[in-house]
């Protein structure tokens, strides 16, 4: 655990700016979702669409902000650890939903 | 007060539990009269259960390690003798209730408290060595994750003393673990005990990856790191997608029992056939986590004992890439018979032959290694060759079995039983032995006996066969698993051979556990002390280090020219170790007695829990809570080592390799 050895390397933390930023957008996505629920003002389709899109935008944004992914050369690792996690996600969803629908046909299951 | 504990829990009408206890009582008060009668404890809890040291935590993991496989086998050998009696109208002397939890609790037991935890034992004493660091990353989380599992395995051994064991086999499939069909505290324990020992072994997997990705010598680039470490790499990467999806499933059939929800309940609209989806998509890797070290571990040996170097370096590493990315992809060959279609059926069987490829590669590697070699019949050579053999017979058999319309007939019968114990025994045992019988020496600073070694090999060895060879013929002739008594005569004597087998294997045991009193006792004579740290020739740079290395591993950190770093140093004539200095002061972690606290205040959370003992569920959890607070707020947490001392250890070594250069 010497210096020029250290697993503590730091990457790219924003400072309190980047935070302030990331929690205004996380604050404005939240009162959205609820403003779209508890004003009716759309279809419940529609409704479970607006808050499925601000809630992959508000993922984005706690990624970006609050998790400091970037571009940097240094966070070349939080990026390739974190697309092999939405790989193995993807599979497994992906995966369940596939097994989960053609069971349930097959024994008239939920 | 107690919740639902009551003195009616204590099983005082079972015999065998009675007698067990009394054994475990007996041996126990030994245990810690001696410690106490030679005045140990301050040096127990100073140098070891505080420790952060990653070759002590790995030496108290095998010790856990093999409590487990004696507990674990107990469990067998009882199965056994049970099936060899309870035959045509005999009950056996196991009623259903008992043998049950046995089956239940040898499932459990031998896959995350024996594999899992010699695994990570492995990891311990061999990864930072290989890669040529200090340390792990996280030496605090490594100690940490040493009692999550530690304490884990303790609950699930105090559910022979107090109360029950779950009686729903080792992955508790709802309905029967719900608490409609298990209303005792069974489940609880298995629940609790999975669930302490995975944040252990996630904590381990995060620690090896960020050690191995971060933490290697200068020089080290991805294709020059040892196969090993490539393995453990990717069983980190296996841990930490995998054992989340496990903790989620167990933690919503704990939600189920403790809160009657629904997830998996037939009424109120669960559904326990996800439960299945999501317990082999972890379950699946889970295999995987256990044998890919297994393939490391052979990849060490057989180039050392053959005095080669590996053949087929890249392909060993990609094989091992896509046996990772490939295990991701097969879970549902665990349960082809649920109900889905043939769409599902026939990719994931496919999926599942296709592993087979790169596992096959990887087997034709190690033996291309020994053609033209100088094969060494070492006995660690011994448990791996003993592996290729019995491994491929196991996998042979998983690709019949990966054919779903085969599965059909073959689903939950003695033969799948025989499959995975072929694959498992022969391979991730077979390996973990070998494994401590290849790094015995560096762990200790003497080699283990070798005649007791073969000696022990050879039971465990037939007795593998002798004992399974039969379960694929009873599978073949319809018996099924988890069967408490039988009338077919048929299967009779094909279960009477099974109980000469375990018998056999309970011989290899007893000559390990000789094999280490014999390697302790003479672990001074000439022949088997470890001078030099590097007794076998071997080429990875654990060995560049003495044996046992010293706290801080690599006074100088080595710089990596080649594959194989030590072997190309010591033909080049480069010393690795720098000998002479210039030392400069090393930088290490403090010991610290965190980890052992926060295990101990779990093992009363997932105590009180079990037993709804709120009370004191509520106090320990408040004790986890402040001791990592306490912990975090610690900045005293390392310390230097002086120039003067590195430089006095080292030249102790030197001084000691010359004398036994000038023999």
């Amino acid at each position: 655990m010497s210096n020029d050895h250290s697993a503590h390397s730091e990457s790219g933390h924003g400072g309190a700016g980047a935070y302030a930023i990331g929690f205004v957008l996380a604050v404005i996505l939240t009162a959205a979702s609820f403003m779209i629920v508890m004003g009716h003002s759309l279809s419940p389709s529609g409704t479970l669409m607006a808050i499925s899109v601000l809630a992959a935008i508000q993922v984005v944004v706690h990624l970006i902000f609050f998790l400091h992914m970037n571009t940097t050369a240094e966070a070349k690792w939080n990026n390739n650890v974190f697309f092999f996690t939405l790989m193995f996600v993807a599979i497994f969803i992906i995966g369940t939903m596939f097994i989960m629908t053609n069971t349930a046909e097959h024994m008239m299951s939920r | 007060m107690l919740g639902r504990l009551s003195f009616a829990d204590i099983p005082v009408d079972v015999p065998i539990l009675v007698g067990t206890f009394l054994g475990v009582a007996i041996i126990g008060i030994t245990v810690l009269g001696l410690i106490t009668y030679y005045g140990k404890w301050g040096y127990l809890w100073k140098e070891w259960f505080t420790s952060v040291d990653h070759k002590r935590l790995a030496i108290m993991y095998v010790v856990v390690g093999l409590l487990a496989l004696a507990r674990g086998f107990a469990d067998a050998i009882m199965m056994r003798t049970q099936l060899a009696l309870a035959y045509a109208g005999n009950p056996g002397y196991l009623p259903p209730h008992h043998y049950d939890q046995i089956f239940s609790a040898h499932g459990t037991i031998m896959i995350f408290f024996m594999a899992m935890v010699i695994m990570t034992a492995l990891f311990n004493l061999i990864v930072p060595l290989q890669i040529g660091a200090r340390d792990v990353a996280f030496p605090f989380l490594n100690n940490l994750s040493f009692w999550m599992t530690t304490v884990a395995f303790a609950l699930i051994n105090l559910s022979l003393f107090v109360g029950e064991f779950s009686q729903c086999g080792w992955l508790a499939y709802p309905p029967l673990s719900e608490t409609q069909f298990s209303p005792g505290v069974g489940v609880d324990y298995y629940i609790w005990a999975v669930q302490l020992s995975g944040v252990g072994t996630l904590l381990t997997g995060v620690n090896f990856f960020v050690t191995i990705v971060k933490m290697r010598a200068p020089g080290m680039t991805w294709m020059k790191l040892p196969v090993f470490c490539w393995t453990a790499l990717c069983a980190c990467v296996l841990i930490m997608v995998a054992f989340p999806v496990l903790t989620v499933a167990v933690a919503l059939l704990g939600l189920d029992r403790y809160f009657g929800m629904h997830f998996f309940t037939n009424d109120g609209g669960g559904n326990q056939m996800l439960y299945l989806d999501l317990i082999w998509a972890w379950g699946h890797p889970e295999v995987y986590i256990l044998i890919i070290p297994a393939f490391g571990v052979f990849s060490e040996v057989v180039p050392t004992f053959s005095e080669k170097p590996l053949f087929g370096y890249a392909t060993m590493v990609y094989a091992t890439c896509a046996i990772m990315v490939l295990s991701f992809l097969v879970w549902v060959h665990h349960f082809f018979t649920m109900g889905a279609g043939a769409d599902v059926n026939a990719f994931f069987g496919i999926m599942t032959m296709v592993i087979s490829i790169p596992t096959g590669v990887k087997l034709f590697n190690w033996m291309f290694t020994m053609y033209k070699g100088r094969v060494e019949f070492h006995a660690t050579m011994y448990w791996a060759i003993g592996f290729m053999i019995t491994f491929s017979i196991g996998g042979m058999t998983g690709v019949m079995m990966a054919i779903p319309a085969a599965d059909f007939v073959l689903h939950n019968s003695l033969f799948l039983i025989a499959h995975f114990h072929n694959v498992i025994i022969g391979g991730v045992y077979f390996g973990y032995v070998c494994g401590m019988n290849f790094w015995a020496p560096k762990a200790l600073g003497f080699k283990f006996n070798e005649a007791w070694g073969k000696r022990a090999f050879w039971c465990w060895f037939v007795g593998f066969y002798v004992a399974f060879m039969p379960l694929y013929v009873l599978g073949f002739d319809g018996m099924t698993r988890r069967m408490n008594h039988y009338d077919n005569p048929a299967w009779y004597p094909w279960m009477l051979v099974a109980e000469v087998g375990a018998v056999l294997i309970f011989f290899g045991i007893a000559c390990q556990l000789i094999q280490i009193y014999v390697s302790i006792r003479d672990r001074n004579l000439a022949e088997n002390v470890d001078v030099t740290g590097d007794p076998w020739n071997a080429r990875s740079l654990e060995w560049s280090t003495s044996s046992p290395p010293p706290p801080y591993n690599f006074a100088i950190i080595p710089h990596i020219h080649e594959l194989d770093a030590f072997m190309h140093d010591k033909e080049n004539g480069i010393d690795t170790r720098h000998a002479g200095g210039p030392y400069e002061p090393i930088h290490m972690p403090k010991n610290t007695a965190a980890g052992f606290f926060i295990g101990a205040f779990s093992f009363v959370l997932g105590f009180a829990a079990i037993w709804y003992i709120w009370w004191l569920a509520a106090i320990a959890l408040v004790g986890v809570f402040a001791t990592v607070i306490a912990r975090s707020a610690n900045h005293d947490v390392d310390y230097y080592i002086p120039a003067e001392e590195v430089a006095r250890i080292e030249n102790e070594h030197s001084r000691k390799l010359m004398a036994q250069a000038a023999e």
